[in-house]
């Protein structure tokens, strides 16, 4: 196959959705755990991931920008598509992502008790609601429901995403970020041991629950992604089930036996396998069936130029990621 | 209401709720930097509170914009899928480049925000500045797109397909250059003046309080500072919509016949139908004056476009008057307040002139709502000017009225706690009971 800027463009796009499901969506988990605070460390619970999250969740934030600034510079047409298309799972998703950052801050900012625990409960709510609609509207990009025929997207604005399959990725969504959520904050350096245990039982269940979920996703997409289902019946595709069957059984494991920081990059390359394994399925179609990266790119020019930006503008942002990251979560974060 | 007017209506109400906690975050990292940089030098600990209580009022009003914006990024597809069709290939750099400039902003304010005690004061402030600098390049590269918008450039138009794109020609547009600078500039003077009336209102009962004392000298001298430069630049970016949009300065100016020795006219009643500007104030040849530097040059009026291309001329003009306005008031207080600071070598702490400053507070803000309203409606029925008109672009999505009522209500609700929350703020700070 031969690499085009299109090519690369669209791979770039791919790894930022990634590192905004392993970064954003973890904050999303952390806010559903934070609801979901049981137990006599409860409220240290809810510290633990109030202070994970307060000084990244805007950075994080900002990978969603970047998917979707690369896709309306880069691929305008299927932009227009998808906005169209999915108006409606969009707009919740926005309302979803207004509530979320404004009611974590307001949590934070208000000093009084009993409207501090109604953002937090708002807060908790959005972080639940957010990623369900996420994986909604990304799996109704793959059920083909959504027809785009002589400039025109035909299907309406009920298609795709009401589907089972669709709404099954909504779920998958959910759990998968309070799975991440969980691993991450065993390993929060300034947590008690209990804490990290109290973790450690959920990132447990979480990961649990993930299996029946994506095995229903999986059976689903058959009838409901019949594109991506005969993509994972290419040659490659039982090893790259195979390999994140692997890293996740290994998550788990490590879970069990305490091993937190190995878990947590387990649970890391299970997670970035998942969603480029899903990609490589649908290559080359953005929207399945009409929308392909290379029928709705741009010129090359801007393309190119694009990865010109790209380039510059990662020598400058994963140095600055990496400072932030050293300073909040390294070990000597103390 | 039709849903192309919810369409419409909707994009400016993001907009216009996005851009006030955006012009705060161009603005408001500056006056952090400036107290933490004297805290540093002079060891006075009013500085560092002030720094500290700035930035905590910053953590909340930088969440809601950042909120805001992403709206605003996919509203683009939402509502205007076909513009975005077009445009996104020509215009999607300085989109591209606003991304990294985000990525700036929120990763050194989260080391700003919580990184007090974990870094060097140096090392700390030069965070904030990196903060600020972020913010300026992010406004920057947003409006270049908006410039493109009003004069666009960077492409050619064959047999109805746009082709030859050149998506740095379309950033530097003719009208990057005028509307960064004055979108730039009104973000400093918004937020100085803002800032400034709220320190002024507090030492309207305190005379003595150190802290609003500082406070107010610093937001004086970022509003004061760079107000004559916006009414300087504001002279400027009018002689280039005369240039690059006729119709939209006759619109400003509520002129409907093509005259030589055009007078200004301020206020009044446009009226379409009868094509006249009744009970202005007209200052004769003064247009003409201020557009070409010659009294006597030919200014052309709306008649030489047809009437399907008029923008809304009342809105407009009036949006424009309110405008200026605000600039002359926002540069008497800044003239009066170097007047007095020479004459006292002091701040400046005259009952009268506390006063006006309280009054000035909103007024920038106000200033900035009035200016895009000139700039966005001026364009209608544009899209893009001249090229694409605003109804080929819009969603073929029915009931707009639903999303654009959820999101009013949202940006409301939102808008008073955050009044709420901030008010408290104020009361808590030092002296001010
Ligand atoms: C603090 C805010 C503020 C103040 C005091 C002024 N302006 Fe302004 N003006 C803006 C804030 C603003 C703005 C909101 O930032 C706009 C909208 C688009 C832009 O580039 O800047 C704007 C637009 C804008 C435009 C339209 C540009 C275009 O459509 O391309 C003109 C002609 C002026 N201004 C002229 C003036 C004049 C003559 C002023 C002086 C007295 C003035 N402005 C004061
Ligand atoms: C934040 C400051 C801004 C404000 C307050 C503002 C205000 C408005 C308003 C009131 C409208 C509706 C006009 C009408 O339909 O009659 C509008 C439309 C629009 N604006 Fe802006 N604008 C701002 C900046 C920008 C920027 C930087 C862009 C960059 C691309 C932009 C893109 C658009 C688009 C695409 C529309 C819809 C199409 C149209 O109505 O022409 N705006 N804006
Ligand atoms: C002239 C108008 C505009 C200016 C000056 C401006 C400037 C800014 C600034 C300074 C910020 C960060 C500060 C903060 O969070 O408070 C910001 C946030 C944001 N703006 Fe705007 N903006 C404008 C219009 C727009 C438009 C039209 C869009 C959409 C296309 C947009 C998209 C965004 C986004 C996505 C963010 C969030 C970044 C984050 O997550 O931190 N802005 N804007």
């Amino acid at each position: 196959m031969e690499i085009t800027p299109a090519l690369l463009v669209a791979s770039c796009m791919v790894v930022a959705l990634i590192i905004y499901a392993l970064m954003g969506g973890a904050d999303f988990g952390g806010g559903m755990w934070h609801l979901l605070g049981t137990g006599p460390r409860a409220k240290e619970q809810q510290k633990a991931i109030s202070r994970a999250l307060a000084p990244i969740w805007e950075a994080n934030h900002v990978w969603l920008i970047l998917v979707i600034v690369l896709l309306f510079t880069g691929f305008p047409n299927a932009f227009a598509v998808m906005m169209t298309a999915l108006h409606i799972p969009v707009t919740l998703i926005l309302i979803g992502i207004v509530l979320r950052g404004s009611a974590f801050v307001f949590r934070k900012y208000d000093r009084s008790e009993a409207p501090r625990r109604r953002w937090g409960v708002l807060f908790s709510l959005s972080c639940f609601f957010t990623p369900f609609m996420e994986g909604v509207t990304v799996g109704a990009l793959a059920t083909g429901d959504i027809r785009f025929v002589d400039g025109q997207v035909t299907t309406g604005f009920f298609a795709g995403w009401l589907s089972p399959f669709a709404l099954t990725c909504g779920v998958f969504a959910v759990v998968l970020f309070a799975f991440l959520a969980a691993t991450y904050l065993t390993v929060d350096p300034e947590s008690e041991p209990e804490l990290r245990d109290d973790f450690r039982r959920r990132a447990l269940a979480a990961g649990l629950c993930l299996v029946p979920v994506a095995i229903a996703a999986f059976a689903l997409s058959r009838n409901g992604a019949p594109e991506v289902f005969a993509g994972l019946t290419r040659w490659w595709a039982p090893f790259l089930l195979g390999a994140t069957a692997v890293f996740g059984a290994a998550a788990l494991f490590l879970l069990w036996t305490r091993r937190f920081a190995l878990a947590r990059m387990a649970a890391i390359g299970q997670v970035t396998l998942i969603l480029g394994g899903w990609s490589l399925a649908q290559f080359p179609k953005l929207v399945t069936p009409d929308v392909t990266f290379a029928n709705s790119a741009a010129p090359a020019i801007t393309l190119r130029l694009l990865l010109i930006a790209l380039a510059l503008g990662g020598l400058f942002l994963f140095p600055s990621l990496f400072f932030l990251y050293r300073l909040f979560k390294g070990r000597d974060a103390h | 209401m039709d849903d192309f007017l919810f369409a419409r209506s909707q994009m400016g109400m993001s907009l216009g709720f996005h851009i006030i906690f955006a012009a705060i975050g161009i603005g408001l990292p500056v006056l952090m930097a400036i107290a933490e940089a004297a805290w540093i030098r002079t060891g006075n600990p009013v500085y560092l509170d002030l720094a500290k209580r700035w930035a905590r009022g910053a953590s909340i009003l930088f969440a809601v914009g950042a909120v805001s914006g992403t709206v605003l990024s996919f509203e683009l597809g939402l509502l205007w899928p076909g513009f975005m069709a077009k445009a996104g290939a020509i215009i999607g750099m300085p989109f591209s480049l606003e991304g990294f400039a985000f990525f700036m902003e929120a990763i050194f304010l989260g080391v700003y925000f919580h990184g007090w005690d974990r870094l060097s004061p140096w090392w700390h402030w030069t965070s904030g500045v990196m903060v600020a600098l972020g913010g300026v390049l992010s406004g920057v590269f947003v409006v270049t797109a908006n410039a493109w918008m009003n004069a666009p450039a960077g492409f050619k138009i064959v047999d109805g397909k746009i082709t030859d794109i050149d998506p740095v020609a379309a950033m530097l547009n003719p009208a990057s250059a005028h509307e960064v600078i004055h979108m730039t500039l009104a973000a400093f003077v918004a937020t100085g003046f803002a800032v400034a009336a709220v320190h002024a209102f507090f030492l309207l009962r305190d005379r003595q309080s150190e802290f609003h004392r500082r406070a107010l000298g610093m937001a004086l001298a970022v509003g004061c500072g760079c107000a004559p430069f916006q009414v300087w630049s504001g002279d400027y970016s009018a002689r280039a919509v005369a240039s690059l949009q006729p119709a939209k300065l006759a619109a400003m100016e509520g002129l409907y016949h093509s005259m030589k020795g055009a007078p200004l006219m301020i206020g009044g009643v446009p009226n379409d139908k009868t094509r006249t500007n009744a009970y202005a104030i007209q200052i004769p040849r003064a247009l003409s004056l201020l557009v070409a530097r010659d009294p006597g040059a030919w200014v052309a009026g709306l008649e030489e476009f047809p009437r399907a291309d008029w923008p809304n001329v009342k809105l407009v003009h009036w949006s424009f008057d309110f405008m200026v306005a605000c600039g002359f008031y926002l540069l008497a207080c800044s003239i009066a307040a170097a007047w007095l600071w020479w004459r006292k070598r002091g701040l400046p702490d005259a009952r009268w002139f506390l006063r006006s400053i309280v009054l000035a507070g909103p007024l920038g803000f106000l200033a900035i709502e009035a200016g895009w309203m000139v700039t966005e409606l001026g364009r209608q029925p544009w899209i893009i000017y001249g090229v694409m008109r605003t109804k080929e672009a819009v969603t073929p999505m029915p009931g707009i009225a639903v999303p654009f009522i959820s999101f009013t209500v949202l940006y409301l609700f939102l808008s008073v706690i955050v009044v709420v929350l901030l008010r408290r703020q104020f009361l808590e700070a030092p002296d001010s009971k």
